[in-house]
């Protein structure tokens, strides 16, 4: 006889708080995708015995949800993903053995649980930083400026349905040269809003050189400092999980 | 300075790459020691497995020699992989040489370079790596300042068509081998390198367990075959033992499983549940080579999988041999696994291709909460008569038997390896497999009550391998398997009843020919696939990377100088006087029994297995010294506390 099979056993316990992760892309690891993160996570998640909460069904997967990756490639101190738990626990201590669990350039910034409001609707913008190589500072300064100058700078990349060509200047809120690192190389910061489709900084990089013709020798090291909610003043970015801390307090 | 990171020059160079995480390295549980972490005295090893990261870093027995390498003090060991032709160009551009994705150190700063061949259609990835590390591409141009560059893996068993690359080659189990040519070496380096790389060498080959080609010459008869093969040095032996490791508790290896960021092609972490193999299926050169069966026991299992999962976080554990449901105590072993880990999401898995009723039970058992969808087996003939040559004992009704089985308990997929090309095959052998598949679907309606079902026949071209009674046989060439395939497929496709419920997947048989070229092939093929690679030739394994036409202009240029020909090598026949090309690598089997045992296989006689019942005198075990070791150990896997030792120290304290 025909038998439709369905899983056996009770249904996974239920999700009893929910978890709002930073955590930061370093070093050599900055060339991991967004799913070399996600396998990574999960199995870092198991290793520490992190009592998530699972979907039902015959392929029982964790309750993980990430939110605007940063691209391979680039760095970042600014990474976002939510998680649900089973039995509840303490956001420190879990922060702390996550860490741990995760390879060294791989790491756990904070975690908080979550208040109201959708994480991801406070993800308005990011404040990216460049390490510009093999370039003179000042030529930096005068690529800047001529590409603050204009309106729409264009640039086209090609996606899963082919080529697309996109305006990078509206999103770019700010851009300065704010130094150079140890080695001479100009630091170039800069506010973006997010936008569909996402306007990175190697867009913006291709842009400025079709308007001004600059462009450096190698690609600069990216590293993406913040995402959050734009300032007033458009400016720079606001702490996302501060609203949480607030609704929840530290420690839950 | 030897030993220095070449990061900071590769780093802009992944800038430009497809998948630059498999270069970075940091996986968890990888190691990176100290240049000098013994002083002087430190012998230093990068495995490489020539093949992409994806395939290579999953790869066991690379797994294995890393960690027994680094938990000696006076050892390192780094990894390395074959480079993607995008990243080559670059690093040719660059000046940037092989790396270890370890600490990205030179390859040719390391004192020996060993390099595990799991198939032959590595061999042009290991030229593109020698070049790349400044290492030069012919063992007899090296001199000192290179390292030694040992092959292993299956495909060392005949390490002629390599000899000209490689320095030297171990063949068998690795764990103890890697050692011992360890001690030799760092002895060598202490006593300040007397004789120089030569006296190394020679040292190595001495012990008999090392194969260095340089020591031995082949002469030919005027019709192309091998005269004879003899040492040209006193005290080098005339044949090279493998090497057969016994106790498998004793070598809990990996203990520390590596866990890499991208994604590879076994997304799990794997215990080897035994070694060796002695079912005796006359085609396969695994079982012949890797005798005789050694079991882990069932609590060396419990705790290499216990380990391995707390060390790794895999949410799957394959349970690996040649033949795992052969294993004397499976059911204990998959119902302790299957009860301790309950609830805890943890998957296990068997590569069981097995045809009986037994091996439902257990796939029943590993899916005990999951979906029933695909189970494998493997009857690799179609029809009885070939499966009596190739000793494959499975009768037809058996493998309905135990489909039937299998859709009764509600899996919907079947699926069907088969081989062609087989010794004494015709047509009609092939064209079994469809009257098999249609047989299984129709078994398969009947006793699930339902139509949706599906069986998928999948079937590649056989390729005779060194070391089995096979050795001698006839290769079918490429046109004649395409054909019979062809024919086959039509037999599937003609009939409408079965329309979409039997699904067919095939292999041409143009690599097939590649493979049997390299495989049986002599020191005269590595011409060949030296102009191969030069030619542009790089990731034979790889369809979209794969030339056949490159590979047969490469023959045609290179072989008429011995008269000889791609045929030669392939579709020929040999006979009994005939010396092979690796009769000097000792596999412990027997040359007389093998030769029997093809006139058996002739004559469609079956040989049992010699673990239930008496030896049939293959002669590994008074060869190699070695015996059986198998179980029952009576012993049980005992509940444990799993997953979830952090609980406590993350739950939250209400005060
Ligand atoms: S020598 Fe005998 S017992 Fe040992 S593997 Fe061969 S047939 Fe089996």
């Amino acid at each position: 006889m025909a038998r439709q099979r369905t899983p056996e056993g009770p249904p996974p316990p239920p999700a009893v708080q929910k978890l709002r992760i930073r955590y930061a892309k370093r070093g050599r690891l900055r060339f991991s995708s967004t799913r070399d993160f996600s396998r990574a996570l999960e199995r870092a998640l198991r290793r520490a015995g992190v009592p998530m909460a699972y979907s039902a069904g015959f392929h029982p997967h964790p309750l993980i949800s990430y939110a605007n990756a940063a691209p391979t490639g680039t760095a970042s101190e600014a990474e976002y993903f939510e998680i649900r738990v089973a039995e509840r626990v303490d956001p420190e201590a879990l922060r702390a053995a996550l860490d741990e669990a995760l390879p060294q350039d791989l790491a756990v910034v904070e975690v908080v649980e979550a208040g109201p409001g959708s994480l991801a609707d406070r993800l308005e913008a990011s404040e990216w930083r460049l390490v510009v190589r093999g370039a003179d500072p000042a030529e930096v300064e005068r690529a800047v400026t001529a590409y603050l100058a204009v309106d729409r700078a264009e640039t086209t990349r090609t996606f899963k349905r082919g080529p697309k060509t996109f305006d990078t200047r509206e999103p770019v809120l700010r851009m300065q040269v704010t130094g150079v690192d140890d080695d001479g190389c100009a630091i170039l910061r800069m506010v973006v809003r997010h936008t569909t489709p996402s306007v990175r900084p190697d867009d913006i990089l291709t842009a400025l050189h079709a308007v001004t013709g600059f462009g450096p020798p190698v690609p600069p090291l990216v590293t993406r400092m913040a995402q959050g909610l734009l300032t007033a003043d458009a400016d720079g970015v606001a702490d996302p999980l501060a609203t949480d801390r607030e609704a929840v307090g530290p420690g839950g | 300075m030897p030993g220095r990171s070449v990061f900071p020059a590769l780093e802009p160079l992944l800038e430009q790459v497809g998948k630059p995480v498999q270069y970075v390295g940091g996986e968890l549980n990888s190691t990176v020691k100290p240049w000098d972490v013994a002083g002087d005295g430190t012998v230093r090893w990068s495995l490489m497995y020539p093949d992409a990261y994806e395939v290579g870093v999953p790869n066991q027995g690379v797994m294995i020699l890393y960690e027994v390498l680094n938990e000696r003090p006076d050892a390192l060991a780094e990894r390395t992989y074959a480079v993607w032709p995008d990243l080559e160009a670059l690093m040719r551009e660059h000046g940037v040489p092989q790396f270890t994705v370890d600490a990205h150190r030179p390859v040719g700063d390391f004192d020996l370079l060993g390099v595990s061949f799991s198939t032959e259609l590595g061999y042009t990835n290991l030229l593109t790596a020698l070049d790349l590390a400044g290492i030069p591409l012919h063992a007899a141009d090296r001199d000192e300042s290179h390292p030694v560059v040992v092959a292993g893996g299956h495909a060392a068993f005949n390490p002629e068509p390599v000899a000209d690359f490689v320095d030297a080659a171990v063949v068998g189990d690795g764990e103890e081998a890697v050692l011992a040519v360890t001690d030799i070496v760092r002895d060598w380096k202490g006593e300040g390198r007397p004789g120089g790389r030569d006296e190394l060498l020679l040292r190595l080959a001495r012990t008999g367990g090392v194969y260095v080609p340089r020591f031995y010459d082949v002469t030919y008869l005027p019709d192309g075959r091998i005269r004879r093969v003899a040492p040209n040095r006193p005290g080098v032996p005339w044949r090279v033992s493998k090497h057969t490791v016994m106790d498998l508790d004793a070598w809990p290896y990996p203990k520390q499983p590596l866990v890499p960021l991208a994604e590879s092609v076994h997304e799990r972490m794997s215990v080897e549940i035994f070694r060796g193999c002695t079912r005796g299926c006359r085609f396969c050169q695994a079982g012949m080579i890797t005798r005789p069966v050694r079991e882990r026991s069932i609590t060396g299992i419990g705790e290499m999988v216990e380990q391995g999962l707390s060390a790794t976080g895999f949410e799957e554990v394959g349970l690996l041999s040649l033949s795992s449901a052969d294993h004397s105590e499976i059911a204990q072993v998959t119902k302790g696994l299957a009860d301790r880990y309950e609830g805890t999401n943890t998957g296990l898995s068997l590569p069981s291709t097995r045809v009986d009723a037994f091996n439902i039970d257990l796939a029943n058992e590993l899916t005990r909460n999951g979906r029933r969808s695909g189970l494998t087996f493997a009857p690799e003939g179609g029809s009885e008569r070939i499966r009596k040559v190739i000793n494959k004992m499975v009768s037809e009704d058996d493998l309905i038997r135990t489909v039937s089985a299998a859709y009764g308990a509600g899996w919907r997929q079947v699926k069907l390896y088969f081989m062609c090309g087989l010794p004494t095959e015709t047509d009609e052998d092939v064209l079994q497999i469809a009257e098999l598949a249609k047989r299984v679907i129709e078994t398969g309606r009947e006793v699930s009550g339902r139509r949706d079902i599906r069986c998928t026949v999948s079937i590649g071209g056989f390729v005779p391998k060194p070391h089995t009674p096979f050795q001698w046989a006839a290769q079918l060439g490429a046109d004649a398997t395409d054909a019979r395939l062809e024919r086959l497929r039509e037999a599937i496709r003609s009939d409408r009843r079965y329309g979409s419920s039997i699904g067919f997947r095939y292999h041409d048989g143009k690599p097939g020919i590649v493979e049997g070229l390299l495989s049986r092939g002599d020191r005269r093929v590595g011409r060949v696939i030296e102009a191969v690679w030069r030619g542009g030739g790089r990731f034979d394994g790889w369809s979209e990377h794969f030339s056949y036409d490159a590979w047969m202009a490469a023959c045609a240029a290179e072989l008429p100088a011995f008269g000889l020909d791609v045929d030669w090598y392939t579709t020929r026949e040999r006979d009994e006087a005939e010396v092979l090309p690796w009769d000097h690598i000792d596999s412990g089997l027997d040359k007389e029994w093998l030769w029997q045992d093809w006139l058996d296989a002739l004559d469609e006689t079956e040989v049992e297995d010699c673990r239930w019942t008496p030896c049939f005198d293959c002669g590994v075990c008074p060869q190699m010294g070695t015996e059986i070791e198998i179980g029952p150990t009576g012993k049980t896997l005992l509940p444990l506390t799993v997953l979830g030792s952090g609980r406590e120290r993350m739950a939250e304290h209400t005060s």
